[in-house]
């Protein structure tokens, strides 16, 4: 039997986030590949809980200690490698999130087994596995090979199918001890999102600008074809940056994720962090002036244009569409 | 406090990226460099950090084209040291890119005030993100995706951010690497005119440091662009044809 593969399960405030089920999904089917056993991960008082719900994964290992509840990456880190060294783990599944953070570099630093960021896709060669990698904000793909199987793959949320890692079976659980050392980075609180003026992710017409718009004056530009639509415009990371918008109005893996009837992309490139807040709209048109965009890609409808002179043609037509 | 910005060059994505002929890595040839969009805020943090507490800014960055215009706009921008390895970041990879900087950052005792400022991950973190790795070089706490740093009573609060617009506060002991992912405030601008005057007034030290006896250590078997598969119904024509035609998709979809 091939050694196990580990899933580190990602929990926030007592939830456990969909990336856990991806990941599991995928781990699923590499394991059966390999003919090796999948095991899920679960650290902290407050994830303990939820290993009910990871039945699809052979067996849950849960460390309960109170100070792994919102560790540092560091912590996390060092037990999960506790845990590989117990289990004789091979590979190493961590969410590419936010959350997860740099636990799997660090756990690739302790371990010395290389680590593949940004994966996209993965399957069994024999004994090796091949994962792919999405590099240069989403222009580039590379093929990465484990010749032998072992090493740790951060994931990128929505690249694989959360139901394929559900199950309504029950797992069997048991805990183990990892070594927990006092902590030098210590959480204090949360800071809530601010609520905005308008909730972008309760909207079925959302207007999407990026850097693409330039300016902050051109914002409006975005806001007139919004109201002309009955819709309202939120943004891609460099925009709130800029402080032209507020961050309630970001779309992507730090800001909200989006289901909208239609979202219009305005030059915004289509970068993963980007294409993951808004990847489930329901029709998704590209405007962008580079033909090679990565937003092409998973879009509906596109049109190479330059926004600022669409724009307020867009807008005047619509009014006069709708009369 | 004592502060550095790791700076890193990274291909502009603007630009058209292409293979090169050994199919797995880019094609140099045509590819424009630019700094690497968290680096620019992790540099305008610790000038925040100096303006508001204090200390010094060192920035430091491997070999790279157009590194050096980079190294001069950060010392017009107001950072006091600009510190060149000569050793190409190209093919270097996470892993050996780190050691080399653990090397030249762990050659002292740090200074108890230290924070070591990279930027939280770039675009070609093909082996994972520099900042835990140089965490762990030099022993150091780290925290990532951080978007705010106030020092207190030798340590600082960091903000790092969530998902949804959530975000937390933690307490980091120091010295501390923080991957720095936005800043307080956008990345300041600095005439082009005081760079050149820096240019001339200034000078970037260079420290010579063996290089890594292992770079890229990833069996790369292959790299492409994504296939065109689900790709967009393209509308073509002027802005004004475009607009008619996006009139047409926005009414069929019942949008309008
Ligand atoms: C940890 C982490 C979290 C992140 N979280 C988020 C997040 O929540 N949300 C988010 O959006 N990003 C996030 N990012 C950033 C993300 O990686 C990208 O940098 C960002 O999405 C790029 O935004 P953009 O497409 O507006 O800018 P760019 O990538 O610079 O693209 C601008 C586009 O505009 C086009 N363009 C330029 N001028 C015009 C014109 N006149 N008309 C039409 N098109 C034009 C260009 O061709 C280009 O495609 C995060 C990154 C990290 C590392």
């Amino acid at each position: 039997m091939a050694n196990p593969i580990l899933v580190l399960a990602e929990q926030l405030r007592g939830g456990l986030a969909d990336i856990t089920f991806e990941m599991l999904g995928a781990g699923r089917a590499l394991a059966g590949a390999a003919g090796a056993p999948l095991y899920a991960v679960l650290l902290g008082r407050e994830a303990a809980p939820l290993a009910p719900k990871l039945g699809r994964a052979d067996k849950v290992f849960v460390a309960d200690h109170p100070q792994l509840d919102l560790a540092p990456a560091g912590a996390i880190a060092a037990a999960l490698k506790s845990v590989m060294d117990q289990v004789g783990a091979g590979l190493v599944l961590v969410g590419c999130t936010n959350v997860s953070s740099g636990i799997g570099s660090l756990l690739a630093a302790k371990t010395g087994l290389p680590l593949v960021n940004f994966c996209r896709g993965a399957k069994a060669e024999g004994g090796a596995l091949v994962f792919t990698s999405q590099l240069f904000g989403g222009k580039i793909l590379s093929d990465v090979k484990l010749a032998d199987g072992r090493g740790i793959a951060c994931i990128y949320p929505g690249a694989f199918p959360a139901d394929a890692g559900k199950s309504e079976a029950t797992p069997p659980v048991e805990k183990v001890d990892v070594p927990v050392e006092p902590p030098a980075v210590v959480f204090k609180k949360y800071l809530e999102p601010e609520a905005g003026d308008v909730d972008i992710t309760k909207q079925s017409i959302l207007v999407g600008v990026g850097r693409g718009i330039q300016t902050r004056d051109n914002v409006q530009l975005a806001e007139d074809l919004a109201l002309a639509l009955g819709g309202a415009v939120c943004a891609s990371r460099p925009v709130i940056d800029q402080g032209w918008l507020p961050l309630s109005r970001q779309v992507g893996k730090s800001g909200m994720s989006v289901r909208p009837r239609v979202y219009l992309a305005l030059g915004i490139s289509g970068a993963p962090e980007h294409w993951e807040g808004m990847q489930n709209s329901r029709c998704i048109i590209a405007v962008n002036t580079d033909p090679k965009a990565p937003i092409f890609d998973g879009s509906h409808y596109g049109a190479v244009c330059d926004v600022l002179e669409l724009l307020p043609v867009l807008t005047d037509k619509i009014k006069a569409r709708k009369g | 406090m004592n502060l550095y910005v790791l700076l890193k060059m990274v291909p502009d994505t603007v630009e058209e990226l292409n293979v090169a002929a050994d199919g797995k890595s880019l094609d140099a040839e045509f590819l424009r460099f630019k700094l690497s969009d968290p680096d620019e805020y992790a540099l305008e943090q610790a000038l925040l950090l100096k303006e508001q507490h204090g200390g010094s800014v060192t920035v430091v960055a491997l070999d790279a084209p157009e590194v050096d215009d980079v190294l001069f706009t950060a010392l017009a921008k107001g950072a006091d040291r600009a510190v060149k390895i000569p050793i190409a970041q190209a093919g270097l990879g996470t892993v050996a890119a780190a050691r080399v900087l653990a090397d030249f950052l762990g050659s002292a005792p740090f200074a108890p005030d230290t924070l070591v400022l990279p930027g939280s991950q770039a675009i070609d973190d093909l082996e994972g993100e520099l900042a835990p790795f140089l965490a762990a070089a030099l022993k150091l706490p780290y925290v990532g995706v951080v978007c705010g740093v106030t020092p207190a009573n030798g340590r600082v609060t960091v903000i790092k951010e969530f998902a949804g617009g959530l975000r937390a506060e933690f307490d980091v002991t120091l010295p501390a690497v923080l991957g720095i992912q936005s800043a307080e405030k956008p990345p300041r601008y600095v005439p082009v005119a005081k760079v050149r005057a820096v240019m001339k007034s200034a000078q970037i030290e260079t420290v010579d440091l063996p290089p890594p006896a292992r770079p890229g250590q990833l069996e790369i078997e292959r790299t492409y662009k994504p296939e065109a598969a689900g790709r967009a119904e393209m509308l073509e024509g002027s802005p004004d044809e475009v607009a008619d035609k996006l009139v047409d998709v926005l009414a069929k979809i019942s949008v309008i």
